[in-house]
């Protein structure tokens, strides 16, 4: 069996690190390896796995597949797709662009599909075997499919690929996109020091509901809260996350942080990022959100409360204490 | 202008309740666990509802393959909220089933459906489900019905003038996509939307009723739904053992998390 490992070119024309972890996990099958690429232009990503020996490289290139939009990309992927016929698993990081359009190249080529996988391997039987979670994070499956399979695997489940550059020949492919509907006018992001959504960051901090309520005074400091909040990320460069809870009291007319979004979530209907520690700050810990923290390793939590969730085997330590004073101490040792 | 929107979602246990599973596989007693309707296709449920009731003459049908009493029930909470048709499906709603064999039935459904005008037509549901959680199911449905203009990740729907709509998609790292599309058919994978979840009207309820109950009597049985081959379904093995700190002062715990974070 040959894999395929399809992959897109990122904004700067290179592969990213989602598409190197994707070749990486590939290379680590021990089977051949033929490379679909899809992008603006493809030959400089091709020749970035030189190294790699593939038994060949596909690609699809033009202005028209700079922009993630469904209706290209699937006709560009199933090129693809049907170029490298004869290989049986497809391999794929699982960005969102490939999200959006890969389960509906799976339906075109009669594979089966699967996503957010965080494991591919050979089984002692020689079938192919991945692991993915379901139920959002609450139990862990190992599956196995006959071929053709498309696996698209989330950020983080392998080493991404190294090699030396060259001259790589890529074979392209012709694909027709009169009948797109759609054109992408933008792609938005926040200013850089407004961004607080750090993928790569080391540490993802949580803010719940409880910077909203009322204190030991009797008042609201939401303002405060905001400000402590921004300091904090501003000093340790971590990623902000929050409760559904919180992001919820903007849509209910309550006084929110304001500069949470429902892209802050964390959870069952948020994302499960992953970074090595994670600090929780007024937040109960309840099931919802914990199971977006499956792939925080390290927990420390800050509540009020001894009896929340954190405290029932769900972080490693829980201060027991009031989050403004601590958050005012951090801010004060880390020199701001 | 009207629009014939279609919101694919099916049922989830509540979040709150504890999973366990078991061979087969399936969940420890399914059947007796609390559910709620999908929550990423409640919002896709409340966005299409929301769309509708601006343009007059526009339709909502959701449509849903779940256990039928379970369906039953759930409905009894959501039919308050916003009015829409049912078009239900007896079948397993559970995380185990495979995407492609969901996409096959629902796309069957919606195929069924009377008078419906596929240049009229907006597919919605959650970008995931909160069972399965692939994110793959809608983009068949999709193809199946041969719409390919498709957008996952919604956060926003807007209807441009002189018509078609503006999509805001979410990417990686907080960005989002904006997009323009000339109308429909176009398939929608909501993520979170803007919308709060809307509060019970029990007049609406009672109108929903009166098309529920009977569709839910005409829910055909799906037969049998694939399941892909699985080798294990485990839960996870990690219990921490929490430290928990009740007797450091705020300077005290600064210190040890500072030291903690540059560790």
């Amino acid at each position: 069996m040959n894999v395929l490992v399809l992959l897109h070119t990122d904004e700067r024309g290179a592969l990213g690190r989602g598409a190197l972890e994707a070749v990486g996990v590939a290379a680590g099958l021990g089977l051949p390896v033929t490379v679909g690429i899809v992008g603006e232009s493809v030959q400089a990503a091709a020749d970035s796995l030189a190294g790699l020996g593939a038994a060949a490289v596909f690609g699809v290139e033009g202005a028209e597949f700079g922009s993630a939009r469904y209706s290209t990309d699937a006709a560009a992927a199933e090129a693809i797709c049907r170029a490298a016929d004869g290989c049986g698993l497809v391999v794929a990081p699982g960005t969102s662009r490939w999200m959006r359009a890969l389960p509906g190249v799976a339906q075109r080529v009669g594979a089966r599909v699967d996503s957010h996988v965080v494991g591919l391997a050979a089984d002692g039987s020689g079938a192919m075997v991945a692991r993915r979670w379901v139920y959002r994070n609450r139990m862990e499956a190992a599956v196995t499919r006959p071929t053709p399979w498309m696996v698209l695997l989330d950020s983080g489940a392998g080493a991404a690929w190294s090699g030396p550059n060259g001259a790589v020949e890529v074979q392209r492919s012709t694909v027709d996109v009169l009948s797109s509907r759609t054109e992408v006018l933008r792609v938005e992001s926040p200013q850089a020091d407004q961004q607080t959504i750090r993928p790569e960051a080391k540490l993802l901090m949580v803010a719940g509901a409880g910077w909203t309520k009322k204190q030991k005074d009797g008042q609201t400091h939401v303002p405060e809260a905001s400000e402590l909040i921004q300091d904090l990320l501003r000093l340790t460069g971590a990623s902000l996350g929050s409760s559904k809870s919180l992001v919820d009291l903007g849509s209910e007319g309550e006084s929110v942080l304001p500069f949470l979004t429902h892209m802050h979530q964390v959870g069952q209907t948020g994302s499960s990022p992953r970074h090595a520690k994670g600090l929780a700050t007024c937040c109960h810990g309840e099931e919802p959100h914990v199971v977006g923290w499956r792939f925080v390793n390290e927990r420390r939590a800050v509540n009020l409360d001894a009896n929340c969730g954190w405290g029932r085997k769900k972080a490693d330590v829980l201060y027991v204490a009031d989050a403004f004073e601590v958050a005012r101490e951090i801010r004060k040792l880390l020199g701001a | 202008m009207s629009f014939q929107i279609v919101v694919c979602g099916g049922i989830a246990p509540d979040p709150l309740q504890t999973l366990e599973p078991v061979a087969g596989p399936a969940l420890k007693n399914e059947m007796m666990l609390p559910a709620v309707l999908d929550p990423w296709g409640s919002h896709a449920l409340y966005e299409a509802a929301h769309l509708a009731k601006q343009f007059p003459g526009s339709r909502v049908v959701l449509v849903s393959m779940s256990p039928r009493s379970k369906l039953q029930q759930v409905l009894m909470t959501v039919a308050q909220k916003v009015a829409f048709e049912l078009v239900a499906v007896d079948g397993p709603s559970n995380g185990f089933t495979d995407s492609a064999a969901v996409a096959e039935v629902l796309a069957a459904a919606i195929e069924e459906i009377a008078g419906l005008d596929k240049s009229k037509l907006i597919v919605s549901g959650g970008w995931e489900s909160a069972t399965r959680g692939s994110g793959t199911t809608m983009q068949m449905v999709g193809e199946r019905l041969g719409i390919t203009e498709q957008f996952q990740g919604v956060d926003e729907l807007r209807v441009v003038d002189g018509g078609g709509f503006e999509i805001v998609e979410r990417l990686e790292g907080g960005k989002r996509q904006v997009s323009r599309c000339s109308g429909a058919p176009m398939v929608l994978g909501w993520a979170t939307g803007n919308l709060p979840e809307p509060a019970n009207q029990p007049q609406v309820g009672m109108a929903n009723m009166r098309v529920i109950m009977p569709a839910l009597q005409k829910a055909r049985p799906a037969g049998a739904v694939a399941v892909p081959e699985y080798r294990s379904v485990t839960l996870p093995g990690v219990q921490r053992d929490t430290r928990i700190v009740r007797d450091l002062s705020p300077a005290e715990i600064a210190k040890e998390i500072v030291e903690w974070i540059n560790s």
